[in-house]
């Protein structure tokens, strides 16, 4: 199946001449443009729906040394309730006092349902190159499933997640590194854009609900699914600083600002992404 | 029973601590969230104070003298070319406008580092790849090619903070993103009559 999906690369613009296309049609014709007629050819067909199968299997199966499953993990809506979750997070936890973005979430109950190690745990967060999926991208793409059509709507009544927005924003506008970039470098103005690449507005409820809704996605150019984690990550190595780590404070917070400002919009994830 | 309950508690609040700890401490939250990889080293993360004065919503240095500090150090940083010789090889130029990496933890330490200006200007008039974060160059050199505009074009590449305090184009020359060659190779792109960016004529 892997083999069948991975023929979806015709799709990537390094295989597409985008470019070529652009100039023969005379006009700026943006790469957005080129794949949303691609995602309406595709209806509702997402190869992501086989990798939510991975990952509700992998809810489900008894693992790690305790040979216990997942189902007991309380994901914010109570103990084994999946549906409408990460609409919901990240979210102030009361067994750790803290506001955990879902990843992070899932560490916990590895190590604690699972009887995982945090190194354990946290061993192989997000694909490498040549990698065709991790189990924590599964598991995400399964629960985030389970919030498709639900409107994103982040608890701020804790004063932990009221600074975890607070916090965000900070993180937000940091600028650092040699380049001098901050996330707000590239995603604080509307309608501009990277080379083709459309950039979300993420301080806005606009940009951020089309940002924060479509994550996790399935990236046809790599073919997986990529998390909301694996996109923060990405960014700050864009940003020339060091590795962002899943489940790590810094992510969290960022994921909080975001959805925060994506309040009421409709989860669509997971999404389709070149 | 009391003693479990007292440990239960001290635990969370120290560990609920963690993120309202830090509300105002960026730099310990990043620091605690990042770990180095290959030439990305946990020193990235430690502002210079233009980057600490510029980290903010308006990308604004709020008082007046300190926004004034903060750009007559960048203009002093500006190193003009030794020999006085603004314009390399509008070709190497293009090469290094269209390339992206350089010092990301996924890039090869040895290589030379891109400039990556097609990201978020338009330049070349057929490369119809562009963002659009930055203005349009195209047709640059059109503004002029006095020595004024030569050293003016060289500055806002090596520190754009000496004209835009808290802009978003890294100091390419200050911050020793790119070399002098390659800052002379991507100034006759923006130049040269015949580049490109400036000529009337397709380039085969």
């Amino acid at each position: 199946m892997r083999g069948l999906l991975k023929s979806l690369k015709w799709l990537n613009p390094k295989n597409f001449g985008v470019t070529a296309l652009v100039i023969y049609s005379g006009a700026a014709l943006a790469q957005d443009d080129v794949f949303s007629q691609y995602r309406e050819m595709m209806g509702d067909d997402n190869p992501a729906i086989f990798v939510i199968e991975e990952g509700a299997d992998l809810w489900r199966e008894p693992r790690g040394p305790k040979k216990a499953s997942l189902e007991a993990c309380d994901l914010g809506l109570g103990a084994g309730v999946v549906k409408g979750a990460y609409a919901q997070l990240p979210r102030y936890f009361a067994d750790t006092a803290q506001v955990m973005d879902l990843e992070a979430r899932l560490f916990h109950c590895m190590e604690t349902l699972q009887g995982l190690t945090p190194a354990e745990a946290r061993r192989k967060p997000y694909s490498g190159k040549g990698d065709t999926g991790t189990e924590l991208e599964a598991l995400v793409t399964y629960i985030a499933d389970q919030s498709n059509g639900q409107a994103i709507a982040l608890p701020q009544s804790h004063p932990q997640e009221k600074t975890a927005y607070a916090l965000g924003e900070n993180i937000f506008y940091y600028r650092a590194g040699p380049h001098d970039f901050s996330c707000a470098s590239c995603h604080r103005q509307t309608g501009k854009r990277i080379r083709l690449q459309d950039l979300p507005n993420l301080t806005e409820a606009e940009g951020a609900a089309a940002a924060y809704s479509s994550w996790p996605a399935y990236r046809v150019s790599q073919g997986l699914v990529r998390t909301m984690g694996w996109r923060m990550q990405n960014c700050a190595r864009q940003q020339r600083l060091p590795e962002l780590q899943a489940g790590s404070d810094a992510i969290t917070a960022l994921l909080v600002f975001m959805g925060v400002n994506a309040q009421g919009a409709e989860m669509q994830a997971p999404g389709l992404k070149r | 029973m009391t003693m479990n309950i007292l440990k239960v508690l001290s635990l969370g609040i120290a560990a609920g601590l963690a993120l309202a700890a830090h509300a105002d401490n960026t730099e310990a939250v990043l620091r605690e969230s990042m770990k180095p990889k290959n030439q990305a080293r946990m020193d990235r993360i430690e502002q210079n104070a233009l980057q600490t004065a510029c980290s903010n919503a308006a990308d604004t240095v709020a008082n007046d003298k300190q926004a004034r500090q903060l750009r007559e150090a960048a203009q002093a940083s500006v190193r003009y070319p030794a020999n006085g010789k603004y314009l390399g090889d509008w070709r190497r130029g293009q090469m290094i406008a269209a390339d992206g990496t350089g010092l990301q933890w996924s890039d090869d330490p040895k290589a030379a580092n891109g400039g990556n200006c097609y990201a978020c200007h338009q330049l070349d008039k057929q490369e119809m790849a562009y963002g659009t974060v930055g203005p349009s160059l195209l047709n640059y050199g059109q503004r002029g090619q006095s020595e004024a505009m030569l050293k003016y074009t060289w500055a806002k590449i090596w520190n754009p903070n000496a004209y835009v305090l808290c802009s978003h184009m890294p100091r390419f020359g200050d911050a020793g993103i790119l070399t002098e060659q390659q800052l002379k190779d991507v100034m006759a792109l923006l130049m040269d009559p015949t580049s490109p960016v400036n000529a009337e004529l397709v380039h085969e």
